[in-house]
């Protein structure tokens, strides 16, 4: 049986798709947008998470660390990351949950019994079970069989994805997809590159053959003023899905907030949200225009 | 005969009392029209007031009287000497006619029941919360004329001079409160006869049984008479009451030169001589009918939770689409007549306590809940067109009261629960939302017949009964996580070092998490049994010295029975006793559970010293306990299952417990605002709750305990089987920026009809921002419309005591939204 790393599962997600949801967040992600709110996603080991502010200074993490990589100081615990093993010691023994460890291995199973759980929700509302991320194709194995036993259950299944994936992976898990979420981020790829790190042409492309399968799916686009919502990328986004056969034929715009910011304090790790902006209200009105003149429904949120 | 008209309304602009939510608060002022712009202007301006005159009318009459008479007839007699003298209110602009006092939101005592000292009377005049207005000379004159009369020969004092010293010990540690030591036993609602009857009616029915009694073979027939002469002079009265305003009317409408109005008064008029004599014919004549009957039960005595007209959409749906039909009343109209009398709910705020401090005193809300659609007594959907006209009225009005709430069968249609939804989703705290499939069936294994159940629904808070044929008595709250407190001290209580409960065994000795949960076990049942003897001898003092003739009248079978409503009179006679804090209890015996007995995290003592001390220097333990413990809420078999033991074992102690009219005590879950007053008087608990701070409301998790989102919680909720007992209360709160588009209220109904399926009884929603409360907390003016919902009823605000304003604050929020 294979086993996962999975950072979250979220009960009563309502923008994850239709009705009442569980999502279940796999780690690891091959993109790294730079606005990205749940770094701990991106990769796919786990991470040690640390919050000054949850921190009341108990020491316990230091007494049980093996490899001496603690330290308090007047900035609160730190860590010695050559010597840290990772290996969740300090988590454990930590009375606030100051310090977390992001990521469980988990089996099939036991995500099975989590998501069934939740089946009377899901009858009550038209919702469902959504694999998010990170990157759940990165997950392909544990994905389809997870797929697989959902199926045999009734359960509505949504992936949330980049497609940022082997065709052959995508075309697998359409088979056994009631709905995809995937996000478009930019249209030009020298900006996608700068922006995500990759390339959008498999991207484009994998979107094109999920119209070409039949598949349905929602469109998700993080707007971000000074990245994103400028009126050609919108334009050009807009074009190319305006000439997609696809259901529903709906975009959901994410307004940008910067509460990954927080996020990436307790990782350790920097960020920098220079340059990027909360779309205003105008913006938004704007960008929803323009996909109603393609003959495509936008919403806010999703 | 004194009359009075109101004062010019006020001309502020409506808008100026600070509407909280964003989306409303460039609209129109509240209310349909000018008249009601005004008349609820009115009534949100006005202070409400003590008024002597109830007092002062009864006083005279028992000097006069008390002797000369039964008890029921002296007291029916009574009901109709401040019937024929107490002012009688005509306000501008109203068409539902009548008050308790002799204005808007003044509010009689009851000095019958327990008379109000002088200091009493000054605290009330002057305490910040929930203040009540009394002049110097009423007080005089209450000091004067009112107090040397009572004193001594008040139902309180009768009360408080019979009860045993293991009662009173438990009652002042805090152990239980005795709702019937100031107010009458009430939280009664009707069915549907009074639209369909008269008073007349009924004044001939009660000549049938008159003529029945059997002098010879039924020992009580004598005292059967004087309930039945009571009950028919009590129906006179009502009607001599609505005659004094008809006579009122016409006496204005003979000055009034607005011709429109002078029609209005004479319509009203006309109104007021056909009801409550005979059965209503219009829709205004049945809105006027129940206004009538409403009033004089609360005139009577102060019953709790005044009165309420029940399933009223469904009883006033057949006068509306007649009256529709033959196009002599318009939709407008009939939304108009409405919210005239949701105002004149508004108007009766509830009558004061004596010796009350501000920590104890809750609110003005006297708890009318009105029930929006449901089932019909033949089990069919019983939404109606007059249900979506009260749910704008609630919108568009929010005042504190009437409360109300919606009924969501498995038949009731999508749309009346979405737009019930969207109510909500205003944030002023109503209507809150029960599930008719599961308190039928509450009723069912309570004994009632299909079609009793059917018609019955929730009154007060959550608690449920057969409306128009039950006595169903609260007998007051259980603060269950002060008995474990207890067990844990062996029978003392810590806060006063006083003996409170019996000695269950040094917890230190104990060996196993059974022996601490046997002792638990075994002080529970020995206050139960303290508070059902007590509430037992009230009961019997009631149906002795107060009885009620009146609102025997109204409720089945007291007529045939000749019987009163305090005497087994109604079909069905329950008592109930509210347990608190499930959730405290829970978490506290799963941190013993789980940290002292099986993870040896650490020791009995250990965890004792440091809720002795309130966890001062013990942060890191206290943590440890709140970060690494299962509690209840998060659909967490563990802590659950403790939850459920728990229940069952409360439902042991109670259920079955013989009451005075040959039923019985049944349990309850209910908490209102005692939560917070339990809390105060209680230490630390060894779930990390630091002492005098409020412990868990109803059914409600802890707060912050439930860290897995709202489908964990109603998973949690949904392992009680919640048919066993007479209502459970779920408090869920979300911000009001996650309710703003049509799909999130779809996903809001959703989550509803999930609880619903799974077997809940009730849950209502706090929609707030923290910001708002902070702001309101520093700005009161700015807020004065600021309605939250705290288990199980709505409060303004302003008007609570810091410890409620911060319970507000501190619930957790459902980011999820």
């Amino acid at each position: 049986m294979s086993n996962s790393l999975i950072f979250d599962i979220k009960r009563y997600a309502i923008n994850d798709g239709p009705g009442i949801r569980l999502t279940i967040f796999f780690k690891g992600c091959p993109l790294s947008c730079v606005w990205c709110h749940n770094p701990e996603s991106i990769s796919p080991q786990t991470q040690k998470m640390y919050s000054k502010q949850k921190c009341i200074g108990a020491q316990k993490c230091i007494e049980v660390c093996p490899n001496d990589a603690l330290q308090l100081t007047p900035d609160g615990v730190i860590t010695d990351w050559d010597k840290c093993a990772v290996c969740g010691k300090c988590a454990e023994v930590c009375p606030t949950k100051a310090i977390e460890i992001s990521g469980e291995q988990m089996d099939i199973n036991q995500l099975l019994k989590t998501i069934e759980s939740e089946s009377l929700f899901f009858d009550q509302s038209g919702g469902g079970v959504t694999f998010s991320g990170g990157e759940p194709l990165m997950h392909y194995k544990t994905l389809l069989e997870l797929l697989e036993k959902c199926g045999q259950r009734h359960i509505h299944r949504v992936v949330d994805t980049s497609l940022f994936s082997r065709s052959e992976i995508v075309k697998q898990v359409a088979e056994k997809t009631e709905l995809f979420l995937v996000d478009l981020k930019h249209m030009d790829d020298e900006k996608h590159k700068k922006y995500t790190g990759v390339s959008n042409q498999l991207i484009l492309k994998n979107i094109q053959l999920l119209s070409d399968l039949g598949s349905d799916f929602w469109i998700r686009i993080p707007l971000i003023e000074g990245i994103n919502a400028d009126e050609e990328n919108i334009k050009a986004s807009a074009e190319f899905l305006s000439k997609l056969k696809w259901p529903s034929k709906l975009v959901n715009l994410l307004p940008y907030h910067d509460i990954g910011k927080n996020k990436h304090l307790k990782l350790g790790s920097t960020y920098d949200g220079e340059g990027m902006h909360e779309p205003s209200a105008e913006l938004i009105e704007r960008c929803i225009q323009i996909f109603k003149n393609n003959g495509i429904e936008a919403i806010v949120g999703g | 005969m004194n009359t009075k008209q109101s004062s010019i309304a006020p001309q502020r602009d409506a808008n100026s009392e600070g509407n909280y939510y964003s989306e409303k608060s460039n609209r129109s002022k509240p209310g349909m029209n000018e008249r009601i712009q005004r008349l609820r202007q009115l009534t949100v301006d006005t202070e409400p007031s003590l008024s002597i005159e109830r007092a002062l009318i009864e006083t005279e009459f028992y000097k006069e009287n008390y002797g000369k008479y039964s008890i029921p007839v002296l007291r029916a007699l009574n009901y109709l000497e401040i019937c024929k003298k107490k002012t009688i209110y005509l306000g501008d602009d109203e068409l539902i006619v009548g008050e308790r006092g002799e204005k808007p939101k003044a509010v009689p005592t009851f000095p019958e029941l327990t008379c109000h000292s002088v200091e009493d009377l000054h605290v009330l005049n002057t305490r910040d919360l929930q203040r009540y207005t009394i002049s110097q000379e009423d007080i005089d004159t209450y000091e004067r004329e009112v107090i040397p009369y009572w004193q001594g020969r008040t139902q309180r004092e009768r009360i408080f001079n019979h009860v045993p010293e293991e009662w009173k010990a438990a009652y002042e540690a805090g152990l239980f409160t005795e709702f019937m030591e100031q107010r009458a036993p009430g939280h009664t609602t009707l069915d549907g006869k009074i639209y369909q009857m008269g008073l007349n009616d009924f004044k001939a029915r009660i000549a049938e049984e008159i003529d029945r009694l059997d002098f010879m073979n039924d020992i009580e027939a004598t005292d059967k008479l004087e309930q039945l002469k009571a009950m028919d002079i009590s129906c006179d009265a009502t009607i001599l009451f609505a005659a004094r305003h008809a006579d009122l009317a016409e006496e204005l409408a003979a000055k009034e030169n607005n011709e429109k109005r002078k029609a209005e008064l004479l319509k009203i008029a006309e109104v007021c001589r056909w009801v409550p004599a005979n059965a209503p014919r219009t829709f205004w004549e049945a809105i006027q009918m129940y206004w009538f009957v409403h009033l004089g039960t609360v005139t009577e005595l102060n019953g709790w939770d005044a009165m309420n007209p029940g399933h009223f959409d469904q009883h006033l749906a057949p006068f509306f689409e007649k009256e529709s039909a033959e196009g002599t009343l318009t939709r407008d109209e009939a939304k108009e007549l409405l919210s005239c009398f949701w105002i004149k709910v508004n108007n009766h705020p509830a009558p004061p306590k004596v010796g009350i401090t501000a920590r104890e005193s809750g609110t003005y809300n006297d708890f009318t809940n009105i029930n929006i659609g449901g089932v019909t007594a033949n089990g069919l959907d019983g939404v109606n067109e007059v249900s979506y006209i009260m749910l704008e009225i609630i919108e568009d009005l929010h005042i504190l009261q009437p409360g109300s709430s919606i009924h969501v069968s498995s038949k009731t249609p999508d749309r009346f629960l979405k737009e019930g939804c969207k109510v909500i989703r205003q944030g002023h705290g109503y209507p809150s939302v029960f599930n008719p499939d599961i308190y039928i069936q509450e009723l069912l294994r309570q004994g009632k017949s299909l079609k009793d159940a059917r018609e019955g629904g929730c009154s007060g808070c959550i608690e449920v009964g057969a409306f128009g044929k039950e006595a169903y008595l609260l007998t007051g709250y259980l603060n269950v996580p002060k008995i474990l407190e207890v067990t844990l001290n062996n029978g003392i209580d810590p806060v006063t070092g006083k003996k409170a409960g019996i000695e269950t065994g040094d917890p230190r000795d104990f060996t196993s998490y059974e022996e601490l949960y046997e002792a638990f076990v075994k002080q529970l049942n020995f206050v139960v049994d303290q508070k059902v003897r007590v509430s037992n001898y009230i009961d019997q003092m009631f149906a002795k010295y107060a009885p009620a003739p009146f609102l025997s009248v109204v409720i089945d079978d007291c007529i045939s029975k000749g019987k009163d409503y305090y005497n087994g009179g109604p079909r069905y006679n329950t008592n109930y006793i509210q347990c608190t804090g499930l959730g405290t209890v829970t978490d506290s015996l799963s941190v013993l559970k789980h940290h002292v007995f099986e993870k040896n995290t650490f020791n009995m003592d250990k965890i004792l010293t440091a809720v002795a001390k309130d966890f001062e220097g013990e942060e890191i333990l206290r943590q440890t306990i709140l970060n690494n413990t299962p509690f209840f809420g998060n659909d967490d078999p563990y802590a659950d299952t403790i939850a459920l033991g728990v229940y069952a074992d409360l439902l042991t102690a109670i259920d079955g417990k013989p009451n005075t009219k040959g039923e019985q005590f049944y349990l309850n879950m209910l908490s209102t605002t005692c939560h917070v007053y339990f809390g105060k008087v209680m230490g630390a608990t060894p779930n990390g709750r630091l002492a005098g701070k409020s412990i868990s409301d109803g059914t409600s998790p802890s707060h912050g305990a439930d860290t897995h989102g709202p489908s964990a919680v109603v998973k949690s909720l949904t392992k009680l089987d919640q048919t066993m007992s007479g209502g459970t209360l779920l408090n869920l709160r979300f911000l009001p920026s996650l309710l703003k588009r049509d799909q999130d209220i779809a996903k809001l109904s959703q989550l509803i009809r999930s609880y619903f399926a799974l077997g809940g009884h009730h849950v209502q929603f706090n929609i707030v921002d923290t910001a708002t409360l902070y702001a309101a907390q520093q700005n009161p003016d700015d807020y004065k419309d600021l309605l939250v919902r705290m288990a199980g009823y709505s409060d303004y605000f302003n008007d609570m005591n810091a410890d409620l304003q911060q319970e507000v604050i501190d619930r957790t929020e459902n980011e999820s939204f």
